[in-house]
């Protein structure tokens, strides 16, 4: 049996990825993901963790390395934010184009400039097409859980991609929460050993990473695309198997507030729960809204978006990142577009909210509740409470 | 402090037990006379198949895995440009691991890294100056063909003084490359390796053997191989070994170890003038006189200094 701490989260993810018994950690410090790399790194070194531990000169080379002990067999494990993530950039591609599953932490945080140290969603939006299974956490547990989960879903046969865990820098990743921390059976019963489905090996030489053709790069890509799409499936079995063997359900998308509400917020992360309070508030005060969470962000859970958003006539999509020079935040363009020539499309409103750290309340919640229903929020988007200096 | 360095296991090879074997098949599309196929081709004829070779973007990545197509008998990964370094670290420690644990018995097969002069000392330095600094036990080989060649010779920090390059061109302002070539095997021995030694695919028994010691050793080594590139050297591709040969002979490209921190010096005993290498190649046509008096005067002023490095040490040794 499992037992339940209270930890910070980031030692929670550090404890998930020993419970996978990883083989190579490599990375590279910065904020706010030092703590889940340091707690790793003492793991190896008091032997709780039989692991090669690579601190990496940059990320790019976490990144790299990562690459190169996964091509090499061993079950990888890294983390990151921000600056961290936008050097790997090049990598994470190549990561996912040679089908390499591996797990990554992203706590998301704002990129630079001005430096930030602080959450937004920036860092990862910015990465949203680079083939990688991507999950969003809420809380704790769900960080110490999904962390797990990555790893059977990356190294399913029928996946072969990498995985990228994102939690919210500092508002999760330093928060001390009550989580349950599986035992080692129970994990290992959960998650068996990594078996690659193919290796550089001397006796059975492959291969990898050689140059691609105009005649065979298009159906390399779609290749990588169909496993990721093909992946959806496999998660939900993951999850669904999480469920059975811990009692703890993970959706791909949750829903909760009223039932066919008529308003929805849409939210990814940590800001969900300040949101599910507001709409609790909100509920109280006689309002027909509800909320929507989106765990599963890459691939896009189409099916199971349309159906939680059943008859709602609004949809206002918090983003947590700008995206310059677009019609709208990365998370809403997506909405848009999946909702577009549809009859049964709602009126979508983009709200870009908390960027560089900027604090969300419950408060923020009801009064983008408030203007939306007021129809002032209507095209394109509003950057949430930006101050005049004038 | 002296450092014993030790080659467990180290063959010698000889022309008469010269292997067989060929790890790098012929029929990849490397142009004629290239120094570089011919340097890794020795490279892995000396490691033989229990390798797992790491080869950044380049020249050789390219001309060697067009898929469905691979020169490569052992397996081989080709990530980027700037990380083989870091992904040969990954390689090493990922099979450590699995050894450690179990999970994968046997020998453990060397780990080779191959970059080009660019992959190596301009853009891949810092990847390759951690994994060296980290320990790992690899070999890295530098394939110096003093440019980019792979996107149409443009010049590196390996590019020598005065060479015309694409990005560094001779004309009526201008001597080509501005400054001279950064001592990229001085680097690497700076980080205290165990290994470290410049060979050519014109003395290719020196080559060999200097690759053995590398993978003998426990510990990063590093070697640094001149390889001609008649595309972009503009030399006939017929005459890149006699180039290469002439490069040494000359003073230009001497080939010394490094071992446990000892310079070990092959003295050039009748040097031959730097001009008459240079006239083998286009790339150095529009120099003057005083202009090759300068390169003379250059190549002699660190030619000295490793006499000195190896005095130093004791290890200066005559020609043979
Ligand atoms: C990040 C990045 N920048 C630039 C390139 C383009 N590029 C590919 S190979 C190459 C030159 C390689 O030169 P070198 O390492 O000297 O090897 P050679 O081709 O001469 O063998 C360049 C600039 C790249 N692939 N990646
Ligand atoms: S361009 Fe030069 S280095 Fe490249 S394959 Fe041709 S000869 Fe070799």
């Amino acid at each position: 049996m499992g037992k339940r701490i209270g930890t910070e989260v980031s030692l929670g993810v550090a404890e998930a990825a020993r419970l996978a018994n990883v083989d190579v950690v490599s990375a590279y410090p910065i904020t706010p993901q030092t703590h889940i790399v340091e707690e790793l790194s003492e793991y190896v070194a008091n032997g709780h963790l039989d692991a090669e531990f690579i601190p990496v000169e940059s990320e790019h080379s976490a990144m790299s390395a990562a690459v190169g002990a996964g091509a090499a067999g061993a079950r990888v494990y890294t983390a990151t934010a921000a600056q961290g993530l936008a050097l790997m950039h090049e990598i994470l591609f190549i990561a996912s184009s040679m089908r390499l599953p591996m797990v990554m932490t992203v706590a998301n945080r704002a990129l630079s400039g001005p430096i930030s140290i602080w959450n937004d969603h920036s860092d990862i939006m910015a990465e949203k097409d680079i083939g990688w299974v991507q999950l969003f956490v809420e809380n704790g547990q769900e960080a110490l859980d999904l962390t797990l989960a990555a790893f059977a879903i990356g190294e399913d046969h029928r996946v072969l991609l990498p995985v990228a865990v994102n939690m919210d820098g500092f508002i999760l990743s330093h928060m001390i929460e009550p989580m349950v921390v599986p035992d080692q059976e129970e994990a290992d019963a959960f998650l068996p050993a990594y078996e690659p489905a193919m290796r550089l090996d001397p006796k059975n030489p492959v291969t990898m990473g050689p140059v691609g053709m105009p005649e065979v790069y298009t159906e390399a890509k779609v290749q990588c695309e169909q496993a990721l799409l093909g992946s959806k499936p496999v998660v939900k079995e993951v999850l669904d198997r999480f469920a059975d063997q811990f009692g703890r359900r993970y959706e791909l998308v949750e829903k909760n507030g009223k039932e066919n509400a008529k308003a929805l917020f849409l939210t990814m992360g940590a800001l969900g729960e300040t949101c599910m309070t507001a709409v609790d508030g909100l509920i109280k005060d006689g309002e027909d809204v509800g909320q929507v969470r989106l765990r599963l962000w890459r691939p896009f859970p189409e099916e199971e978006f349309l159906e939680a958003c059943r008859g709602a006539e609004r949809i206002i999509v918090i983003d947590r990142a700008l995206s310059p020079g677009c019609i709208n935040g990365p998370l809403a363009v997506d909405i848009k577009s999946l909702f577009y020539g549809r009859d049964d499309a709602p009126e979508i409103v983009n709200v870009i909210a908390g960027l560089g750290g900027r604090d969300v309340t419950t408060e923020d919640f009801r009064e983008i509740y408030a203007r939306a229903s007021g129809g002032e929020l209507d095209g394109g988007y509003t950057v949430w409470g930006v101050k005049s200096y004038a | 402090m002296h450092k014993e360095i030790q080659f467990p296991g180290f063959k010698k090879i000889t022309a008469k037990n010269m292997p067989w074997d060929k790890v790098v098949a012929s029929g990849h599309r490397a142009c004629q006379g290239c120094g570089e196929i011919l340097a890794m081709g020795m490279v892995m004829k000396a490691v033989g198949r229990d390798a797992i070779v790491a080869n950044a973007t380049g020249c050789m990545e390219i001309v060697t895995s067009p898929y469905p197509q691979s020169a490569w008998e052992c397996p081989w990964i080709h990530v980027a440009f700037e990380n083989t370094g870091a992904v040969a670290s990954g390689i090493e420690a990922g099979l450590k691991a699995l050894h450690r644990k179990g999970r994968v018995q046997g020998e453990m097969p060397s780990v080779i890294a191959f970059g080009g002069d660019g992959a190596t000392a301009d853009i891949g330095l810092q990847s390759l100056s951690g994994a060296l600094e980290r320990g790992h036990n690899f070999v890295y080989v530098c394939l110096d063909n003093e440019a980019y060649m792979n996107t149409g010779i443009q010049r590196s920090s390996s590019t020598p003084w005065g060479a015309s390059t694409t990005t560094s061109p001779a004309g009526s302002k201008s001597k080509g490359q501005r400054t001279f070539k950064k001592n990229m095997p001085a680097i690497a021995a700076a980080h205290d390796i165990p290994y470290v030694a410049t060979a050519s695919p014109a003395f290719h028994l020196d080559l060999m053997n200097k690759v053995r010691k590398a993978v003998s050793v426990e510990g990063p080594a590093y070697l640094h191989i001149y390889s001609p590139c008649p595309t972009g050297w503009r030399c006939k591709p017929e005459q890149s070994i006699e180039v290469a040969k002439l490069a040494v002979t000359s003073k230009v490209f001497p080939l010394y170890e490094v071992i446990g921190g000892e310079w070990h010096l092959k003295k050039t005993a009748k040097p031959k003038p730097v001009e008459e290498y240079l006239k083998t190649q286009r790339r150095f046509r529009h120099l003057t006189p005083d202009d090759i008096a300068i390169i003379q005067e250059h190549v002699d002023w660190e030619y000295a200094r490793l006499e000195r490095l190896a005095a130093m040490t004791d290890s200066v040794e005559d020609e043979e």
